[in-house]
């Protein structure tokens, strides 16, 4: 079995991010991480070819994604690959889907793709459902659970966490999946899968590599902006707990809140 | 047609609160644009839901309560929904950013290769036909000003607590035209095999006022009955039940937890508030024992009033607060749920 998994790296969670003078978005010297949900994604490809089977990791976009796909590569997955071309708008996510789409359909052999649950900076989630109409394929998010994979029926059985419950799912593969952090415990890299894959040479592919070329974008952003100040004076409440409490219940009463 | 659509979501056969700001905000666009608001109901009491949506400005409903329907499936309502884009083109579609409206109109939007702008905060039409909105990123640690350009459908998708449902009409009259499902049951590839109802749901995208509990929740001075596995495990849990669960109550609030809390296996992780868990901006949010890493503030720095209880006079999340209590959470809180109590009347 073929299993892809789409990552890219982000600024660390606990990164201060800003928008600086020239309108640019800064996070300071604080590392780019590969994308802390798709750890998940990375570790079920793994464990579900570990009988058998390949995994490619692909991300779209210029080089600061390099160390997440070494990651990737670190934890052990098979192979890697960057898509990169001046005529692709990362941040529009039809043009992310067609492409991503594109490169699936070009390794061919793949019966599973792999997604996590978001990217924890822009977070829009959508390039995975549009990826899953472009390739025409089943789209099985939230997934917490692979419960059954069977390549010659051709089915995939999954347990879903959804804000209601929990559901059970079968679907007809390939197929693609979204998960979530409790379909297992990411592993950590070992020393020689790091060595390993510091010395990988990761191929860029273009747009014609994939045989498809660039549409028109119809999203755009125009600008990004630091949140307006918080104006919150903090007002903080002394005294016995019971006296805290007659006041802060004044406080939430005049501000209309209950 | 140029209309603007929005998709109601149900569940059980009932919408959810949320879908009703969705079409608050669909009925201003429509107003702006000077075109129809159309509500798309499916599955269980579709036209019951439909009827609703016309006393909530809806001037007409799509409604299509097939079998194949019944409960949401992915499949099913994309299929349905691009066919009802592409034979009506509408302006604009809207839906609520709950995971089924983020996955049901991205798929539509790339099956009719249309743009969208996910979990948006605000928007305005613009005059050259375009949608310009604003979408917090990076954790809501920054704003994009992002647009949909002119020309084609353009997909919505709309943050929880962010828009405002319209006045209830009950004498708005409302168009019901009934439609055919676009697939049927053996074109559909999915199958639910069982469904296990969470024994309690958490809204907390729906709570207007959330009462949250981190690490210091182990601090609890009640004693852990002898042979209890973890002692601060039980402790905590007994105060998120005991304590905390009580003050929610008499707000008509939700409980929700810092991401150390949902670690160490005090709460489960529905309850989760932050950068990998739910995104809230209730009118009232009381943080206890919760330090505020900046990954909790992601979650919730939108909130409207900020009540941070910490023991730790330099608690970060003092400095976001708009009222700080420094003391016991477990002596506070329970003051100021009598105090809740005695004031409110109950
Ligand atoms: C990739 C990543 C993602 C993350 N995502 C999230 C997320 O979604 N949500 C999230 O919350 N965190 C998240 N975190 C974790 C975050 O960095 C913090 O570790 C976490 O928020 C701390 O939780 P806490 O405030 O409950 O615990 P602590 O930081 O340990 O704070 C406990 C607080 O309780 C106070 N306290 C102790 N006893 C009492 C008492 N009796 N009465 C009153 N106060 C008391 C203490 O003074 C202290 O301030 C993430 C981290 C990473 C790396
Ligand atoms: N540029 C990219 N390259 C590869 N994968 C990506 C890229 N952007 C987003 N993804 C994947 O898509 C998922 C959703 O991301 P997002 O739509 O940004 O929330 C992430 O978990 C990643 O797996």
């Amino acid at each position: 079995m073929h299993c892809v998994v789409f990552t890219r790296a982000t600024p660390d969670t606990a990164a201060k991010v800003e928008v600086g003078a020239n309108g640019a978005v800064t996070w300071g010297d604080a590392a780019l991480v590969v994308n802390p949900w798709d750890e998940y994604a990375l570790e079920e490809a793994i464990v579900q070819t570990q009988n058998g089977g390949k995994t490619t990791v692909i991300a779209l976009g210029g080089e600061m994604h390099l160390d997440a796909l070494k990651h990737s590569l670190a934890m052990g997955i098979n192979d890697a690959m960057r898509i990169d071309d001046p005529a692709l708008d990362p941040t529009d996510s039809l043009a992310y889907a067609r492409t991503a789409a594109a490169a699936v359909k070009k390794l061919g052999d793949v019966t599973l793709v792999l997604f996590g649950k978001e990217s924890v900076d822009v977070g829009t989630d959508q390039h995975i459902y549009g990826t899953a109409r472009k390739l025409g394929w089943a789209m099985l998010s939230a997934v917490s659970k692979i419960i059954a994979l069977d390549e010659v029926a051709g089915t995939i059985q999954v347990e879903r966490l959804l804000e209601q419950g929990k559901e059970v799912v079968t679907a007809k593969l390939p197929a693609v999946v979204s998960v979530t952090k409790e379909i297992n415990e990411p592993r950590y890299p070992s020393f020689i899968g790091i060595r390993k894959a510091s010395k990988a040479v990761i191929p860029v592919l273009s747009l014609a590599d994939l045989g498809i070329s660039a549409a028109a974008s119809p999203t755009r952003i125009d600008a990004y902006r630091n949140l307006p100040v918080r104006d919150s004076q903090v007002e903080m409440i002394n005294g016995t707990p019971e006296e805290q409490a007659a006041i802060l219940v004044d406080r939430l009463l005049g501000e209309k809140v209950l | 047609m140029s209309e603007v659509l929005v998709w109601i979501e149900t569940f059980h056969g009932a919408a959810l609160p949320t879908s009703w700001e969705a079409l608050g905000a669909g009925k201003a666009l429509a107003d702006k644009l000077g075109v129809p608001l159309t509500a798309l109901v499916l599955g269980e009491n579709a036209s019951t839901v439909a009827k609703v949506a016309g006393e909530q400005g809806a001037a007409s409903a799509l409604i299509c309560d097939d079998a194949t329907l019944k409960v949401y499936r992915l499949e099913a309502y994309a299929a349905l929904l691009t066919k009802v884009v592409q034979e009506r083109k509408p302006r604009a579609v809207l839906a609520v950013a709950t995971t089924r409206g983020r996955e049901l109109l991205a798929a539509s939007a790339a099956d009719t290769d249309s743009g969208m702008l996910a979990d948006i905060s605000s928007f305005e039409a613009q005059s050259d036909g375009g949608i310009t909105a604003v979408r917090p990123v990076y954790a809501g640690k920054i704003l994009s000003d992002a647009a949909v350009n002119a020309g084609g459908t353009q997909f919505l998708t709309l943050r929880g607590r962010a828009f405002r449902p319209n006045a209830a009409n009950a004498a708005g009259s409302l168009a019901i035209t009934q439609i055919a499902p676009a697939l049927s049951e053996d074109q559909i590839g999915t199958k639910i095999e069982s469904f296990q109802e969470a024994a309690s749901t958490v809204n907390l995208g729906d709570a207007a006022i959330i009462v949250s509990g981190g690490r210091g929740m182990d601090k609890n001075p009640k004693e852990a009955p002898a042979g209890s596995a973890n002692a601060a495990v039980w402790k905590a849990q007994d105060g998120f039940a005991n304590t905390l669960q009580p003050l929610a109550d008499v707000l008509g609030g939700a409980v929700g937890a810092s991401r150390a809390a949902v670690d160490a296996g005090y709460i489960p992780y529905a309850h989760q508030v932050g950068q990998t868990g739910k995104t809230v901006s209730p009118d009232l949010y009381i943080a206890c024992g919760i330090s505020g890493a900046i990954q909790h503030q992601a979650g919730m720095r939108t909130s409207k009033v900020i009540v941070a209880i910490n023991s730790d006079k330099d608690a970060p999340i003092f400095k976001m607060a708009r009222y700080g209590l420094v003391g016991d959470l477990y002596k506070i809180v329970p003051a100021v749920t009598a105090e809740l109590k005695k004031r409110l009347g109950k």
